[in-house]
């Protein structure tokens, strides 16, 4: 039984770290960016849900209005070349290239070779556990963030 | 971070750097009280519309479609849209932008999704202090929307100018709305989903309680039986809402989602700022809240001051153990841990 004293804060952080998730493209099944967001919830992290059929230039204006430390898309299109580079764009142009992207959906690893060099994250294939999400925001909060 | 660069970008509009300052405050990093203080002179333009009610009751559409409605009247809105932290986690899961799709590319429109980190009135610690920012960047309308609230969750009551509460044609029977609490705060009732059955007899008790306050219970009720449903009662049913000095609240029926009785809240909305300008009771309210404020400033630097810059919890520490034991008791240890205070031993 957990009790309302038991937070899960980043060790170095006197706040929770704030993620986006969003999920662009037509595609209609958002379960994976719920489960997502429901996990990093439940990590102890602030998230902001978009929600269904996000454009590049919505998601980025919310990262940036929400001042949030990580992005994370779930694309299952096959649009991946396409939207991560384009969000990684906006968000530079907007004065934000220390926020974190990354994401997952069926992305070969060719693509996400390609993408990391293009200054997106770690991205994360169907099957993988949630933990594995967590424990790549939190490595990666533990290193970038400072307040 | 440079903070006169902070304020001058929050000047010129820019959105990052608003952005970033909103967190600043959030956070209460160092700097944040300097920043509050050279923005101060540059707030109290907004006009704040707080927009509280029970979950589900519509709280996001009413928001996106009152933001709706003041773009068309080219006002820049800035909205606040506070969700629940878990007790257990400390994580939240911040939606209500989800609702607010339609305006999320406006460049007149900034939104802020915020947790409320273990406060429990209905808003998180620092949605006033942030609501602040938005003000000096120069937004027109500051709409902030607590979390889906019980009967008790007033804190926006002491935010806002102007407090919606906003109902349900569910959200319960006469007694409900005799209850004292969050139906005592607003300055306007909206019933949202005005197309369910029920809503037009919400309003009326609605109406009828407000009335029991004033002392003239009835006005509102028809003297006869077979009472049928006005189908749209705006704010244009109610003329006399202004009752000499006193302010009456309207009662607004809406459809959110349609954008139904919209254009009347608006209405009734801006009709009650003019009502607090002319009334003197805007400026009455600002100094009874730049008191009570001054005075949360200095607690909070009291408590920062104790806790951090003293040895107070040392002592208290070390006194623990004839405390469990019987020896003495918090209140014999409090007393003199202001007696070291005040003398400055203990620091």
């Amino acid at each position: 039984m957990m009790t309302p004293e038991s937070h899960a804060q980043p060790r170095h952080l006197a706040r929770p770290v704030r993620v986006l998730v969003a999920k662009p493209g037509l595609d209609g099944h958002d379960r994976g960016a719920k489960v997502v967001a429901a996990a990093l919830r439940d990590a102890g992290m602030e998230v902001v849900y978009t929600g269904l059929h996000q454009t590049p230039e919505m998601i980025a204006r919310a990262a940036v209005q929400e001042d949030v430390d990580v992005v994370g898309l779930s694309i299952l299109s096959g649009a991946h070349m396409t939207l991560f580079p384009r969000v990684r764009d906006l968000l530079n142009e907007a004065g934000r290239p220390d926020m974190l992207l990354t994401g997952g959906g069926i992305i070969p690893e060719d693509d996400m070779a390609t993408l990391h060099a293009r200054g997106v994250g770690q991205l994360f294939g169907p099957g993988t556990p949630t933990s594995a999400l967590i424990e790549y925001i939190e490595s990666w909060a533990a290193d970038n963030l400072t307040d | 971070m440079n903070l006169e660069q902070l304020v001058a970008d929050l000047s010129e509009g820019r959105s990052a750097s608003l952005a970033r300052a909103i967190s600043l405050v959030e956070n209460q990093r160092p700097g944040f009280e300097r920043l509050l203080a050279a923005i101060h002179s540059s707030t109290g333009r907004a006009h704040r519309i707080g927009i509280t009610g029970p979950p589900g009751a519509g709280k996001s559409t009413i928001t996106q479609s009152l933001v709706r409605h003041y773009r068309a009247q080219g006002r820049t809105v800035a909205v606040v849209a506070v969700d629940p932290t878990s007790p257990f986690t400390g994580g939240a899961l911040l939606g209500d932008r989800i609702r607010m799709e339609s305006v999320a590319l406006d460049d007149g429109v900034f939104i802020r999704s915020m947790a409320t980190r273990g406060s429990l009135g209905g808003l998180a610690t620092s949605t006033r202090e942030v609501a602040d920012v938005l003000d000096a960047a120069g937004f027109e309308r500051i709409i902030v929307e607590t979390v889906g609230v019980g009967q008790s969750e007033l804190d926006v009551s002491r935010l806002a100018d102007t407090t919606v509460l906003v109902l349900v044609p569910e959200s319960g029977d006469g007694i409900q709305t005799l209850k004292s609490g969050i139906m005592e705060i607003a300055d306007a009732y909206a019933v949202n989903k005005a197309d369910r059955p029920g809503a037009d007899k919400l309003a009326r008790e609605i109406e009828i309680t407000l009335g029991i306050r004033r002392g003239n219970a009835f006005r509102h009720v028809p003297a006869h039986h077979g009472f049928r449903a006005r189908a749209a009662r705006g704010a244009a049913a109610h003329p006399a809402a202004s009752n000499g000095d006193a302010w009456v609240p309207p009662v607004v029926m809406t459809v959110a989602v349609k954008e139904d009785g919209i254009a009347g809240l608006a209405e009734a909305l801006d009709r009650h700022f003019a009502w607090l300008v002319s009334s003197g009771e805007l400026e009455q309210r600002r100094r009874r809240r730049t008191r009570d404020r001054t005075r949360e400033v200095v607690e909070r630097a009291a408590r920062r001051w104790i806790w951090d810059d003293t040895d107070t919890q040392q002592l208290i520490d070390a006194r623990l153990d004839d405390v469990m034991a019987g020896r003495t008791n918090p209140y014999e240890v409090a007393t003199e841990v202001l007696d070291g205070l005040r003398q400055g031993s203990t620091s």
